[in-house]
């Protein structure tokens, strides 16, 4: 096994072991309390030989901008479903934080590989706000060259993007180059066998990728409990061989210097790591679901009371960076996406039923010529009704 | 011109001259040597799967490639199928051109969510603007005394799923243009390898087809069937594992005065209507043979195909010498399964010849 330079440093000032330091703190790691002030360094929640570099004032206050347009993005998406604009949105209200700190901890050159409900992460990452809403609007099965921004497609199976991260990750480790993959999925996904099968491959082959759990508590009405007795889904980690960290999904600072770190360590060959969050899906899984069924609004209370652009807002308040006159220019930023989205999945989506043929293949089969052509006939006597078969 | 394409063209003089005579080649020796000259020609194409790096496969399929291109270029995996197909679909859609190996047919079951949810999808998905140029090796079929699991024959579940090629070869030469054509192809291919043919030779000049290939001046085997056999009273239709006893059972019609027509798919997908077609027009009669079993099969289609374009040129139904519709037999059963010379004829019998 090869040990990341860092485990090596703490293990011989700290004397742990490497299980030790490949296993996750106790509680989780939380820089930014639910109230708004700066814990002190050892207060944390961090384990002996763990360093998580803080960001700057300015790198924070973009990050709070970054959060304010996303939780407008999200309810937004969730309007245009109610006018019938969009099938259907997978919220991740509540859970901004972490969809800002993915796309932030990354460089231009690495990828990201997002679930469905992380349309704010890949918009964040710059993917364009409406061809990343087209899967939803339903006009086809996905909008966004996935190359462009390097973003793997969103799509709805559970987990199966994390093999696909692992195979990025390796292709770019074969040829020498320094990219790091975040591969992203949520607790409910880490029953499925691939999530197995994606974290052990990536610690047998040592590659770039780090592992991020957004731990919502819920898959639609399972609660975590029902997934799995490990003490934390962090702890599934160690058993691959690659450190596992728990952070308080709902403080971007920390997730800002958890992820970062990750992200600088694989970098620098550590290998693979896993990074969970604790977070909550404050509102139901979609529009069709009701959440209300399977959860209680005390529950619900008690985790609005954490939200993560309350606390941050009332952070960068007390320090002076956020001043009025900032802040509405945030509101400004938000508003100008949200009327993006407006715009753009109001306007009429250009449907052609013969691209339905164009992309199965490179090249069309014959077959496919054949079928395509059966169709724009029968549209053609549609027009015509006269026209006899 | 690299001095990879250089040194394969050396290389490919080297073998012309020495190949006056043809040698006997083994149809796994074609598949191997199809993997070899691709990573020699193209250092994106990469081989991996289980066992297949040190032991070279359980059928050798892969001997040697490591030795030769390195434990970066062919390396054993985790035994884990998704595992592999999902990671090769990130590796395609990364510059790479992995080739990946489900070390027997109905092992390949686990990677079957990556494939048809996938693999098969993702072009599609993406509005062609992510290709996947990767080959899934499967080693598929019986008549080797295989124990349980181990001879499914399971082309029609790639088959019917939209955005999958599905190529099986049933000749030494064909085992390495098709290889060939799969591994440089955009599209994501299911390679599907008659097991029991792996020992069968032929005079193949490997070297020719490698020229050929590297040339252009072969014809592309994708989508086009051949005549196996010419004939005019009745065509047989058949793929992969069948053609051999198509063919067997065409010779044995001849000694009975019939002239029987064999056409080899060499590829399910795309499938050459063309070619089948004017073969059954000509000859008026059709059975197809296939080792699956028969229900909802590749069988089946090809029938519905046919009866569709020569419905007018039909003397008889179009008859199936297929699988039964159970499980793959035991070892000690299986020849009853097996779509045999003499079924073959009798259904051949059965085609109305007295009108």
């Amino acid at each position: 096994m090869t040990i990341p330079a860092e485990a090596q440093e703490a293990i011989s000032r700290f004397g742990i072991s490497i299980e030790d330091y490949m296993l996750p703190v106790h509680g989780q790691i939380q820089i930014l309390s639910e109230d708004g002030t700066m814990r002190p360094e050892d207060q944390r929640g961090s384990s002996p030989g763990h360093q998580y570099p803080v960001p700057s004032d300015d790198e924070l206050l973009e990050a709070y901008r970054r959060l304010v347009v996303g939780r407008r993005v999200n309810d937004q998406n969730s309007a245009l479903v109610r006018q019938g604009r969009l099938a259907v949105y997978p919220s991740s209200h509540g859970q901004e934080a972490c969809q800002v700190a993915a796309a932030l901890c990354l460089r231009e050159g690495d990828w990201m590989f997002p679930t469905y409900r992380d349309a704010v992460a890949v918009m964040t990452r710059g993917v364009d706000p409406v061809e990343a809403m087209t899967l939803f609007r339903g006009d086809w099965h996905g909008g966004y060259d996935p190359h462009e921004r390097k973003v793997g497609i969103q799509s709805t199976p559970l987990t199966t993007q994390l093999l696909h991260a692992v195979g990025v990750a390796h292709a770019a480790k074969l040829r020498g180059e320094d990219t790091v993959v975040l591969a992203m999925c949520g607790d409910g996904a880490t029953s499925e066998g691939d999530f197995h099968e994606a974290l052990n491959f990536a610690a047998v082959f040592h590659l770039p990728v780090v592992f991020f759990v957004q731990n919502n508590q819920y898959a639609i009405s399972v609660p975590l409990a029902h997934q799995t007795v490990a003490p934390s889904l962090a702890h599934k980690a160690v058993g691959y061989g690659m450190a596992g960290e728990r952070v308080d999904g709902n403080d971007i600072v920390a997730l800002l210097a958890v992820l970062g770190r990750a992200v600088t360590l694989a970098r620098a060959g550590s290998g693979p790591l896993l990074v969970e969050a604790n977070t909550y899906r404050m509102q139901a899984h979609t529009n069709a679901d009701d959440a209300t069924r399977y959860r209680n609004e005390a529950e619900v209370k008690a985790w609005a009371a954490k939200d993560p652009l309350n606390r941050m807002r009332s952070y960068l308040r007390s320090t002076g960076a956020l001043t009025d006159d900032v802040e509405s220019a945030f509101a400004g930023d938000a508003e100008d996406v949200a009327q993006r989205l407006r715009d753009g999945l109001s306007a009429e989506p250009n449907l052609d039923p013969q691209e339905l043929f164009l992309h199965v293949f490179a090249e069309p089969t014959p077959q496919l010529r054949e079928q395509a052509a059966f169709l724009a006939d029968e549209l053609a006597r549609d027009e015509q009704p006269g026209k006899e078969l | 011109m690299s001095t990879v394409a250089e040194a394969a063209a050396a290389r490919a003089a080297a073998d012309a001259e020495k190949n006056d005579s043809l040698q006997p080649v083994t149809f796994a020796k074609a598949l191997t040597t199809a993997m070899a000259d691709a990573m020699r020609e193209d250092d994106t194409v990469v081989v991996f799967g289980e066992d297949v790096a040190k032991l070279g496969g359980v059928f050798r399929i892969t001997d040697g490639l490591m030795a030769e291109f390195g434990e970066k270029r062919c390396f054993d995996t985790p035994l884990a199928e998704s595992g592999i197909v999902g990671m090769a679909l990130g590796m395609a859609m990364n510059g790479l051109r992995p080739i990946v190996e489900m070390q027997f047919d109905a092992f390949a079951y686990p990677a079957f969510e990556q494939i048809a949810s996938h693999v098969a999808k993702m072009h599609n998905r993406t509005r062609g603007r992510v290709r996947l140029p990767m080959v899934i090796r499967v080693p598929y079929a019986g008549g080797i005394g295989g124990v349980e699991h181990h001879c499914d024959s399971s082309e029609a579940y790639y088959a019917h799923t939209p955005g999958l090629k599905v190529f099986t070869p049933a000749t030494v030469s064909d085992a390495y243009r098709l290889l060939r054509e799969a591994i440089a192809s955009d599209d994501p291919v299911v390679f599907m390898e008659p097991k029991k043919l792996y020992w069968s030779k032929d005079a193949v000049d490997l070297a020719a087809l490698r020229a050929g290939f590297q040339g252009g001046a072969l014809d592309r085997a994708e989508g086009k069937a051949v005549v196996a056999r010419p004939g005019t009273d009745a065509t047989l239709i058949a793929y992969g594992p069948a053609v051999p006893p198509a063919l067997a059972a065409a010779e044995a019609a001849a000694e009975e005065g019939r002239s029987v027509e064999v056409i080899d798919l060499r590829t399910i997908v795309p499938f050459d209507d063309e070619t089948v077609a004017a073969s059954v027009r000509k000859t008026g009669r059709a059975v197809v043979v296939a080792e699956a079993q028969s229900f909802a099969s590749v069988a089946s289609e090809i029938v519905a195909r046919v009866q569709e374009r020569c419905f007018h040129s039909l003397a008889a139904p179009v008859r199936r010498v297929a699988g039964f519709d159970i499980p793959f037999p035991p070892p000690k059963l299986e020849h009853w399964y097996l779509p045999s010379v003499d079924r073959i004829l009798d259904a051949l019998d059965t085609l109305q010849w007295e009108d």
